[in-house]
């Protein structure tokens, strides 16, 4: 592990033209993922989660988004500048990505073992023959039993854990040296999750490699991640070691996730930790996007967007977007 | 996938029973005696009867009815009326011709349809896509007598480059298949401009991109290949209008086929003929519909292995 980040997002902007107006889907994110390190990327349906990850992909859905600023450096060089061939290289070989529902992102049409070969005959100019012994190697490091037999069968003829796996296997073909699993254990059944979760952390140790693991799951990460980042609306609202972001939590969004917020009036229900309804990105408040919904508020708030700084006293690497991050800090029990 | 290949053929016996007896409800039901036909206008009485009581047609509709099935059955279509000579065997001497230039149109169908659905998709809502658009709502709209006509007047009558009718070389199947191809083509771009665009955003096309693979994979061989899937079962239904076409283009251009015969003959009230040219052709769609489903399930391994 060399200090330099393995990859760095600063302020990165993607808008999207939609019917109803554009749509700041990232809005000024930052924050870095350091060489072996699991970084946890944390937040609602819709804060923008899964198109940082498509940008750092270089897989924005065109021509609705696109990328309107920041950078995005890979080991030194910066992805939005290159040329298209160049980060398509990049894909799969450096930078690879497991999706959430395993069943539509393979390819129905296609047999598992081709779609995992596919890697091997693309990228290195592998023989149908050896991309099938590799495709088969890979499956039986992934855990699929009787993968001999199951290379020739399709997806549909897998269950929900083993297709996961078999994504695992295509991402990890070309010992990539950064993973984006995007919410990989959501579409799964709860006892297949912990088993798909323990395969990546496995594997993340094997290789070495650096994990950006996207979910809105707080008991999902609090194993493996070493960092998180919590995302609201778009925006980094702090990010930090993922024990002292539990145990500290420097921003009122943060602290309501994790149950540490005084209850604001009668009993909290359990399944909706923050009050209030999630932002509508086509009309954000002035300001800082969380103040509807936050206890915290005031009229700074409302007049001026909060940037992300360290958190205050406490050790460098947590940082929080909160005007008011000092007494959310003291306010925590 | 054998059982049900049986079962598609035993249900096709019922189809072609249907169309056989249609055939022949009809060509009864239009006014127009063949024997009438047959012996002109100068005919008298005595001589139209005797000739009615000849070709079977002083039996009832009913009698009629049973003596056809069961030589059909036996694959016995009678004598032309016209031609003094077997119907089938002389609807079989078209096949050729007709086979020819339905497959040539299918093809030309294919090899420029399919690219122009694809660009039209990729380009979607550029003037590209706005072009290829107009182009196939017009070839799906414009009448195929009507753009017979007109290609015979622009390029034989009037450039002289190639011939307006008949058969023998490549330049005859020229205007005939153009005149063929239009309209199944502009179907076919829109099928899979609409089928490409429908499955670009599916997430195994994100997988793809995020396996770095060349953008022209992605969509040839990823999306493509699932585009085809509902392409393929609507391309065989279209390709029974095709052959509906080949009888206007082959009376247009005079071409030798089954169609310009089937004309001939109904003009004629060649019973024989028409019901045996009637169901050849409606073989041929049969046959080509169950082709349709095994090429289905050989695009989508969904259908084919739902039965193992
Ligand atoms: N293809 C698209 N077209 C238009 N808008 C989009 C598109 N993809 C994302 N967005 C917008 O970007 C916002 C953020 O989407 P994103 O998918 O990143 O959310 P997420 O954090 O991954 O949420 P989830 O937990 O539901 O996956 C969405 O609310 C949506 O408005
Ligand atoms: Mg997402």
């Amino acid at each position: 592990m060399t200090s330099e980040p393995l990859l760095s997002v600063r302020d990165l902007r993607v808008e999207f033209s939609t019917s109803a107006g554009v749509v700041t889907a990232v809005d000024g994110a930052s924050f870095d993922v350091r060489r072996g390190e699991t970084v946890a990327l944390l937040g609602e349906s819709g804060s923008g989660k899964s198109v940082t990850a498509q940008a750092m992909l270089g897989i924005i859905p065109k021509p609705a988004g696109r990328v309107t600023g920041g950078s995005i450096e890979y080991d030194g060089r910066d992805l939005l500048a290159l040329p298209a061939t160049a980060t398509r290289e990049l894909r799969g070989r450096e930078i690879a990505m497991v999706f959430q529902d395993p069943l539509s992102s393979l390819n129905p049409v296609f047999r598992v073992g081709a779609q995992i070969g596919e890697m091997f005959r693309k990228h290195r100019g592998a023989s149908r023959k050896e991309a099938r012994a590799e495709a088969l190697e890979l499956m039986r490091r992934v855990g699929i039993p009787a993968a001999e037999k199951r290379l020739d069968d399709y997806p549909h003829q897998f269950s929900g854990g083993m297709r996961q796996r078999v994504m695992i296997a295509m991402a990890l073909a070309l010992s990539p040296r950064l993973l984006i699993a995007d919410e990989p254990t959501t579409a799964l059944d709860v006892t297949v999750q912990a088993q798909i979760m323990d395969l990546l952390a496995r594997l993340q140790d094997e290789e070495g490699m650096s994990l950006v693991l996207i979910t809105h799951d707080l008991g999902v990460v609090a194993d493996v991640a070493d960092r998180v980042v919590l995302m609201y609306a778009g925006r980094v609202v702090e990010a930090g070691p993922i024990r002292e972001v539990y145990e500290h939590s420097a921003h009122p969004y943060t602290a309501g996730l994790m149950g540490s917020l005084p209850a604001i009036d009668g009993p909290r229900e359990r399944l909706t930790p923050i009050q209030g309804a999630p932002p509508d990105l086509l009309d954000l408040p002035s300001g800082c996007s969380f103040r509807p919904r936050c206890a915290f508020a005031s009229e700074r708030c409302a007049d001026e967007e909060p940037v992300l700084l360290g958190a205050p006293g406490r050790p460098a690497p947590h940082s929080s977007a909160c005007h008011h991050a000092g007494k959310v800090l003291t306010d925590a029990p | 996938m054998a059982a049900y290949v049986l079962r598609r053929l035993f249900f096709s016996v019922f189809v072609l029973w249907g169309a056989v007896t249609i055939i022949f409800v009809v060509l009864r039901l239009v006014p127009g005696d063949p024997a009438y036909i047959m012996l002109g206008p100068d005919a008298d009485q005595a001589q139209v009867a005797a000739l009615r009581a000849q070709l079977g047609l002083d039996h009832s509709l009913i009698q009629q009815y049973a003596t056809y099935l069961s030589n059909v059955v036996r694959l016995d279509f009678g004598q032309s009326f016209r031609l003094n000579a077997d119907s089938m065997s002389l609807v079989l001497q078209r096949v050729p011709a007709t086979v020819q230039l339905a497959s040539t149109a299918l093809l030309v169908s294919l090899l420029i349809g399919l690219p122009l659905g694809v660009v039209a998709a990729l380009r979607a809502n550029t003037w590209i896509d706005r072009g290829i658009s107009v182009f196939s709502l017009l070839g799906q709209s414009t009448p195929s007598f009507w753009l017979g006509i007109v290609m015979i007047l622009l390029f034989a009558r009037g450039l002289q480059v190639l011939p307006s009718s008949g058969s023998g070389s490549w330049a005859h199947l020229v205007l005939p298949t153009i005149t063929l191809a239009l309209p199944f083509l502009a179907i076919l771009v829109r099928l899979t401009r609409s089928g490409l665009l429908e499955v670009v955003h599916e997430g195994y096309v994100q997988t793809a991109r995020a396996k770095g693979l060349l953008e022209s994979t992605v969509i040839l061989s990823h999306a493509l290949r699932n585009a085809l899937i509902p392409i393929v079962t609507v391309v065989g239904l279209q390709f029974g209008a095709l052959l509906g076409g080949t009888v206007i283009v082959e009376t247009v251009f005079a071409w030798p086929g089954v169609g310009r015969l089937l004309i001939d003959s109904i003009g004629r009230r060649d019973y024989g003929v028409v019901q045996a040219s009637i169901l050849l052709v409606a073989t041929i769609f049969v046959g080509i519909n169950l082709l349709v489903d095994l090429i289905y399930g050989f695009l989508d391994p969904r259908v084919r292995l739902a039965g193992d």
